[in-house]
């Protein structure tokens, strides 16, 4: 299976962790990822806060430097995906925004047609094109023992014609169970975890990050597995600050799914950069899951 | 009685909304039911939630619409968009409000529009973002004091490998800037 693959700019360096893990999950599930070359960043929120029409063309680019002969890209960052998506969509459900955006791309002698690639999560290229049996197949160290939280985030799933059901969404919740984990029932798990409001107003931001913090501790989970470098950042790095501010404590390491879906494929941590969380992460992991089966026979 | 063309007559200022983000036309057909205003996980820190914005749109209060901190507070989780029974693309709209505001130099006073400066500006020097650049510029500029209190933070961000000090450059920069160049040129919106 061959797919385009967009990165995005935090996956570069904040949430490096991702793109380790996805690049070492694609390989062992044969999903062959082509990254696009020379990508630009997408604009995260703040292009559409100031010139609409700047930010499409902004990420258009990055799709009409897509391989021809490639008609699908992978995007793991959750911010990347909905303005690649929601790009695409707009180009090819509105001719004269989608002409418009071609007249900025031919300035730089490009060109691309809404709808010929088609932009997806990893999640759901996991879920949906690998399927169940197949990675079933390459368990080799079952998550039996772990609790996880499965914390999709707001845009994933939304706006519309989403991969999952945008409020209720279950294919991270079934993926961590095909591997053996016990999930647990993580009632927030498509609420908002602040954003940039980390760098705007952080008692604002704060109370939602408390909130989801206090409700993964309350339903038990040993860990919270993302799939946002932003969810990641403001749940990890600012953990400790948000602690400090409602006088309590907090000891909730947050992983990239991808991470822990590699520790059950049976590649060590450091292969999946582990290490980088500021919450750490493998203490929780040596404490409740078996050694791997390569260590165990060593 | 007296009609003017519509045409002719003068744009209100639900015209304005509308004629900045695709799709904002469904703003008309908001019942005030208030789903928007419960879903937002931000409500409580708005002056006026989505739904006390709709109504004020409709009103023509254009000034305090868009001198009002509301869309700033807006982190575009699409919560409300996927609630609305209307299918109004509220985080759009959202967008659209934030982009008249800072036209008309009526943006509240919030440290949004800053931060959201700061980034695009990073985005087309380099064509990537470029985490410590906006972090440093961005704090520097709008809340040195808080900056000291982001040290530790940073430090054990960078000790991990999460942070660089040099900026990555695509090639193409040129390719990037002749886009951005003529997307302004052709009016802005789409």
């Amino acid at each position: 299976m061959k797919y385009a693959y967009y990165p995005g700019c935090s996956l570069e360096c904040s949430s490096v962790a991702y793109d380790i893990s996805v690049r070492k999950v694609a390989e062992v599930l044969g999903i062959d990822l082509r990254e696009i070359d020379d990508w630009n960043c997408c604009g995260a929120t703040e292009f559409f806060s100031q010139d609409e029409l700047v930010a499409c063309s902004v990420v258009a680019r990055n799709l009409a430097l897509v391989d021809p002969q490639i008609d699908q890209v992978v995007v793991p960052c959750a911010a990347c995906y909905l303005n690649l998506k929601k790009t695409d969509t707009l180009m090819a459900e509105d001719a004269e925004i989608g002409g418009k955006i071609n007249e900025a791309l031919s300035a730089g002698n490009l060109h691309y047609q809404g709808g010929r690639v088609r932009v997806r999560h990893m999640l759901e290229v996991i879920y949906d094109d690998v399927g169940e049996a197949a990675i079933r197949a390459k368990v080799k160290r079952p998550l039996t023992g772990l609790k996880v939280a499965p914390y999709y985030g707001c845009q994933v799933v939304r706006p519309r014609d989403a991969f999952d059901d945008t409020e209720h969404p279950v294919k991270l919740d079934e993926l961590f169970t095909w591997l053996g984990a016990e999930v647990v029932d993580y009632p927030l798990k498509t609420h908002c975890c602040g954003g940039h409001m980390t760098q705007i107003s952080e008692p604002q931001a704060f109370e939602l990050i408390r909130r989801l913090l206090d409700s993964a501790v309350e339903r038990g989970a040993d860990m919270i597995l993302t799939m946002c470098p932003m969810c990641q950042l403001n749940l990890d790095a600012y953990q400790g600050p948000t602690a400090n501010y409602f006088h309590t404590s907090f000891n909730m390491p947050i992983v990239f799914f991808t991470q822990m879906l590699g520790i059950a494929f049976g590649l060590e941590p450091k292969q999946l950069g582990f290490g980088k969380e500021i919450v750490a992460a493998e203490p929780v992991i040596r404490a409740k899951l078996a050694p791997a089966a390569s260590a165990t026979t060593a | 009685m007296i009609t003017v063309p519509t045409d002719e007559r003068s744009m209100t200022f639900m015209d304005e909304v509308v004629a900045d983000a695709p799709g904002a036309e469904r703003i008309v057909h908001c019942m005030q039911c208030g789903s928007c205003s419960g879903s937002c996980p931000n409500g409580p820190d708005m002056e006026y939630t989505p739904r006390t914005l709709f109504a004020l749109i409709e009103a023509g209060q254009r000034e305090r619409v868009l001198s009002s901190n509301t869309m700033w507070c807006c982190v575009s989780c699409y919560a409300c968009t996927t609630r609305c029974p209307q299918n109004i693309p509220i985080t759009d709209i959202m967008y659209a409000l934030k982009r008249l505001a800072l036209r008309e130099g009526l943006a509240a006073k919030t440290d949004a529009p800053a931060l959201a400066r700061t980034f695009t500006g990073l985005l087309e020097k380099y064509g990537r973002s470029f985490e410590f650049g906006l972090a440093s510029r961005y704090y520097l500029f709008n809340k040195p004091m808080a900056m000291l209190k982001m040290g530790p933070l940073g430090l054990s961000m960078f000790t991990r490998g999460r942070m660089s000090l040099v900026p990555t450059k695509i090639r193409q920069l040129d390719q990037l800037h002749a886009i951005i160049k003529k997307a302004r040129e052709l009016g802005g919106t789409a």
